[in-house]
């Protein structure tokens, strides 16, 4: 086994001299040649019929080119096949304050804007559904009759295992409560942005997205273009967290406006419809009853959610389930039950975002937990410690869990924050709390069913010896094309400035799925090093004929390392008996940009590339990440959750409460996440850094505020996020773990760290003054309310 | 409104524009001079991205009409490195991983430019609420602190 030469060390990433210098283009940089510029009207009511829209004032006014409506569109779309149901611009009806309704395209932004003001749009008001009581009413008029429901339930999801009755029996304590959260968003500081161009017969579609596969799929259907006729790029992205994961309107709005007046098209959002746009977590309400054993650990869990979706789907069947199965871990859980609901309401749809799902369920078993242990005498750490999972198993529900090296990292954490002597120990007003979390590595089953690996990265050398990567992946600010580069040079022993990653362009770049349910190191990470290994497969074979040796001869794929792998294996040939470790087996050794033969002289990689390319013209190679067929078992929705491998991550929150004012403040946090091994710890940090401050903000100040449905806040002046004098002191600990089908051993790092961090405050807010907070985000008032209420019992 | 004329010495390079009264410092910069490098994320004052130096003191380009800089010395992200050698603080940004998506980094640099412009040896308190006039919705603000540290051991290191 040889050791790494880049992977392991902290890399800072490729494109990061571009962004200090501000030569980075982001959507909105580029600079199409003479565009028309588009501006969009939207919905002043929750919910109203669309009796006429009458756009000829507008058209008349000077500057102004095309106007479209709901009636140019003749499809929805949506991110999941089972909900195609969002229009581009309102037909009939509108759902939602901010629901685009019309758009001009004009000769600038101003003119645009100017011509909307023109546009007559008679409404009659309906009444519009605002609550999870409201929308579970029976009415004649849903907001989505195409599902012929008498009611606004969108999606309901039940599943159970075990056997809850006797779980609760076994029980030596039983806790329950009830939950609330209020909605959060992503809040990427750029904002939503596309620009059209003709390229003959392309339409060259520029995007701030997340997912340009799936954006692809959406215009081709929604403009009724054949695929090949479209190609969608994703320049430098600032941020998404799952916000630009759906296909969306203003995406098909100016693609239209393209084919409609044949001239180049720009489109920027204002923070303002961004915040209408939202997308973002869903807000819940969540009972949830929890039995646990001092010995066995949780014996029973039952939990009953309703979240709210908004106007359309988005992601929000997924959410629905990822609400109860992600429950199956960090713990066994043998007996249990979940029941999900899922509700349309006159608001901004609710999506994906950072923890998808898993988030607000978390809290509630965090804290019933916490609680749990509190009662039956235990200590909430040790406890915890005792009942993780363990590697090799397989949940009630059919998980397949591999690597689990949480344990060690917990422990670690205890002692370097000293957890013994302070928890229960500290000073009125002082706390500290624990909380864990588990999530997935991607999932195993695609959104479209398809037989398509997940995953493809295709690799070239040529004349130069310049090693190209082409890759669907999404670098959304994560660093995925410096991991996509680290691993190939790694494979390859070449240094990083070798490399060039071309990404997330359609058309140059095979499919990715795209960049969400944290899927992108583990899938297009091992495509891109099975890629390089074929690649290493061809220049070893140069360089044998070069020195005359013959080739090495590779051990044909025998049983997989671990004997724990219960799904069919991967279709390809070397991530099978490769294993996690830098292992060749070809007997050359690649670095320093030589390729040197065991015992034999150094030979110089560009000589051997020209060996190579004799004959050839260009070197190619593949690589494709196909995850195992799990089983997951037979009930319905087995699919859901399931993944090639699962994170687990605890936090451990340090608080000071004030309790005449009801503020918290988080002094430190420590983090543990088995991420497997670390492919570049500098990213790693940060997206534990970057989790820590969002699951912050959702703990103690985010929501977005509703008023008759529409966004009171809908600026960062007034939807708070942490600023940097919020964020706390943070201590990451790593876990000595490695993922047996993770590229080098590596697996998810960007959502899961989010999940614990909220209750882990929750949680220690209780060590400090001894209430349990149930409702999110934490705010003073929350605080005061609980605090006053324990004082009047 | 007719257009007015109005020059600008933008990273030390002198630009005449006639310009909308109602157009934006950041409008300028990036649709008229295409420094695209200073960022447009709310347009109302809110986040920091769009942080220029006017006269050496850093201004939100969104909050400042074209017209009342008219004169003025301005300096963007562009403007920071000395061709390829970059500043001290955009080195550490990128040594110390305090950039991911990069969207709020041109404004962080140039924020952490002016403190230790002024301030060579700021203490932790300094840090934080220079970085503070900018959202960042990556990092946590973590390594993006650590970075203006490391820039001002590395400025004082020489001089």
């Amino acid at each position: 086994m040889t050791t790494w030469q880049l992977l392991g060390k902290p890399t800072p990433q490729v494109g990061a001299v571009d962004k200090v210098t501000g030569r980075a283009r982001y959507t909105d940089d580029l600079r199409v040649h003479d565009p028309l510029h588009v501006k969009i009207l939207r919905a002043p009511h929750a919910s109203a019929k669309i009796k006429s829209v009458d756009v000829s004032a507008a058209k008349a006014l000077p500057g102004v080119r095309a106007i479209l409506t709901g009636a140019d569109f003749k499809r929805t779309f949506g991110v999941l096949p089972i909900s195609r149901d969002e229009p581009a611009l309102a037909r009939d009806r509108v759902r939602y304050v901010g629901e685009p309704v019309a758009a001009v395209a004009a000769d600038s932004a101003r003119l645009a804007e100017a011509a909307l003001a023109a546009i007559r749009v008679d409404y009659e008001v309906t009444p519009a559904v605002l609550t999870f009581e409201e929308a579970r009413r029976e009415t004649k008029t849903p907001l989505h009759p195409e599902l012929e429901k008498s009611n606004n339930l969108h999606k309901q999801v039940q599943q159970s295992f075990g056997d809850l009755s006797r779980g609760f029996a076994d029980a030596a304590v039983t806790v329950e409560g009830e939950f609330r959260f209020l909605p959060v968003t992503h809040a990427f500081t750029e904002p939503h942005a596309v620009q059209v161009e003709h390229d003959g017969e392309l339409l060259v579609v520029t995007s701030a997205t997340q997912v340009p596969h799936y954006v692809h799929l959406a215009l081709s259907e929604v403009l009724e273009l054949p695929p090949h006729r479209l190609r969608v790029v994703k320049p430098h992205l600032g941020g998404g967290f799952g916000g630009k994961s759906d296909p969306f309107p203003h995406e098909m709005i100016a693609a239209k406006f393209a084919l409609v007046t044949g001239r180049n098209i720009r489109l920027v959002y204002e923070r303002e419809e961004v915040f209408l746009s939202n997308h973002g977590r869903h807000p819940t309400e969540l009972k949830m009853k929890l039995g646990l054993h001092p010995e066995r650990g949780v014996t029973a869990l039952d939990t009953k959610v309703m979240i709210d979706g908004g106007a359309y789907g988005s992601f929000g069947v997924v959410t629905t389930y990822y609400n109860g199965v992600l429950l199956q871990g960090p713990y066994p859980v043998p007996n249990s039950a979940f029941q999900c609901e899922r509700f349309y309401t006159n608001k901004p749809m609710c999506g994906a975002m950072r923890g998808h799902g898993g988030v607000n369920p978390r809290f509630a078993s965090e804290t019933l937990m916490d609680m749990a242990c509190v009662q039956a005498g235990l200590d909430p750490l040790e406890a915890r410690l005792k009942f993780l999972h363990t590697g090799d198993t397989i949940t009630p529900n059919g998980f397949r869990i591999t690597s689990a090296g949480l344990r060690e990292g917990l422990a670690e954490a205890a002692q370097r924050t000293k957890w013994k002597e302070k928890w229960g120990k500290l000073p009125p007003g002082k706390g500290i709390g624990v909380a864990c979390g588990f999530f997935i590595s991607g999932s195993a089953l695609p959104i479209h069913r398809n037989e398509l690996p997940q995953s493809t990265v295709r690799l070239t050398i040529d004349f130069d010896g310049g090693i190209t990567v082409y890759s669907g992946a999404s670098d959304i600010g994560q660093g995925s094309d410096t991991m996509l580069a680290l691993v190939v040079a790694e494979v390859l022993g070449a240094p990083l400035s070798l490399v060039k990653v071309v990404s997330a362009d359609t058309r140059l770049t095979p499919i990715d799925l795209g960049s969400y349910s944290s899927r992108v190191t583990f899938m297009a990470g091992n495509a891109a090093r099975n890629a390089a290994i074929s690649m290493r497969k061809e220049l070893v074979a140069a360089a044998a004929r070069l020195s005359g040796r013959a080739p090495p001869e590779y051990p044909k794929p025998g049983e997989p390392e671990s004997p724990f792998r219960l799904g069919q294996r991967p279709p390809d040939f070397d991530s099978h008996f490769l294993g996690p470790n830098p292992d060749y087996r070809d007997g050359w050794t690649f670095a320093n940009l030589t390729v040197t033969p065991d015992g034999g002289a150094a030979l110089d990689y560009f000589q051997v590339v020209t060996a190579a390319l004799a004959g050839r013209g260009i070197l190619q190679t593949q690589g494709v990440y196909q995850s195992p067929k799990l089983e997951g078992g037979k009930h319905k929705g087995a699919g859901a959750g399931l993944s090639p491998s699962y994170s687990f991550t605890a936090v451990i929150s340090e608080v000071d409460v004030d309790v005449e004012t009801g503020f918290v403040r988080v002094e430190k946090i420590a983090c543990a996440h088995d991420c497997g091994r670390q492919l570049n710890p500098l990213a790693v940090e940060g997206q534990l850094e970057g989790s820590i401050h969002m699951g912050l903000g959702q703990a103690l100040m985010e929501g977005m505020a509703y008023e008759a449905g529409a966004v009171q806040n809908a600026s960062f002046l007034e939807y708070k996020i942490p600023s940097a004098f919020e964020q706390p002191v943070i201590d990451l600990v790593r876990c000595p773990s490695v993922d047996n089908e993770g590229p080098f051993g590596a697996k998810e790092v960007g959502e899961g760290a989010l999940a614990p961090v909220v209750p882990s405050i929750a949680n220690a807010i209780y060590d400090a003054v001894g209430v349990r907070l149930m409702r999110v985000p934490m705010t003073p008032e929350v605080v005061l309310a609980a605090l006053a209420a324990r004082r009047g019992r | 409104m007719e257009k007015r004329l109005v020059k600008l010495t933008v990273n030390g390079v002198a630009h005449e524009r006639a310009v909308a009264p109602a157009a934006t410092l950041l409008e300028v910069l990036r649709e008229e001079l295409f420094l695209t490098g200073t960022k447009r994320g709310c347009d109302v004052g809110d986040c920091g991205c769009c942080t220029v130096l006017l006269d050496g003191a850093p201004v939100l380009s969104c909050l400042v009409l074209a017209l009342e800089a008219d004169g003025a010395e301005i300096r963007t992200i562009e403007g920071v490195a000395n061709g390829n050698q970059l500043h001290p603080v955009q080195q550490a940004f990128v040594d110390h991983g305090a950039i991911q998506c990069g969207f709020c980094t041109p404004s962080m640099v140039l924020n952490a430019v002016h403190l230790l412009d002024t301030n060579p040896s700021p203490d932790a308190a300094a840090v934080k609420t220079c970085v503070s006039g900018t959202i960042c919705r990556c990092t946590g603000y973590t390594k993006i602190e650590q970075a203006v540290h490391a820039a001002a051991r590395a400025c004082t290191k020489t001089p």
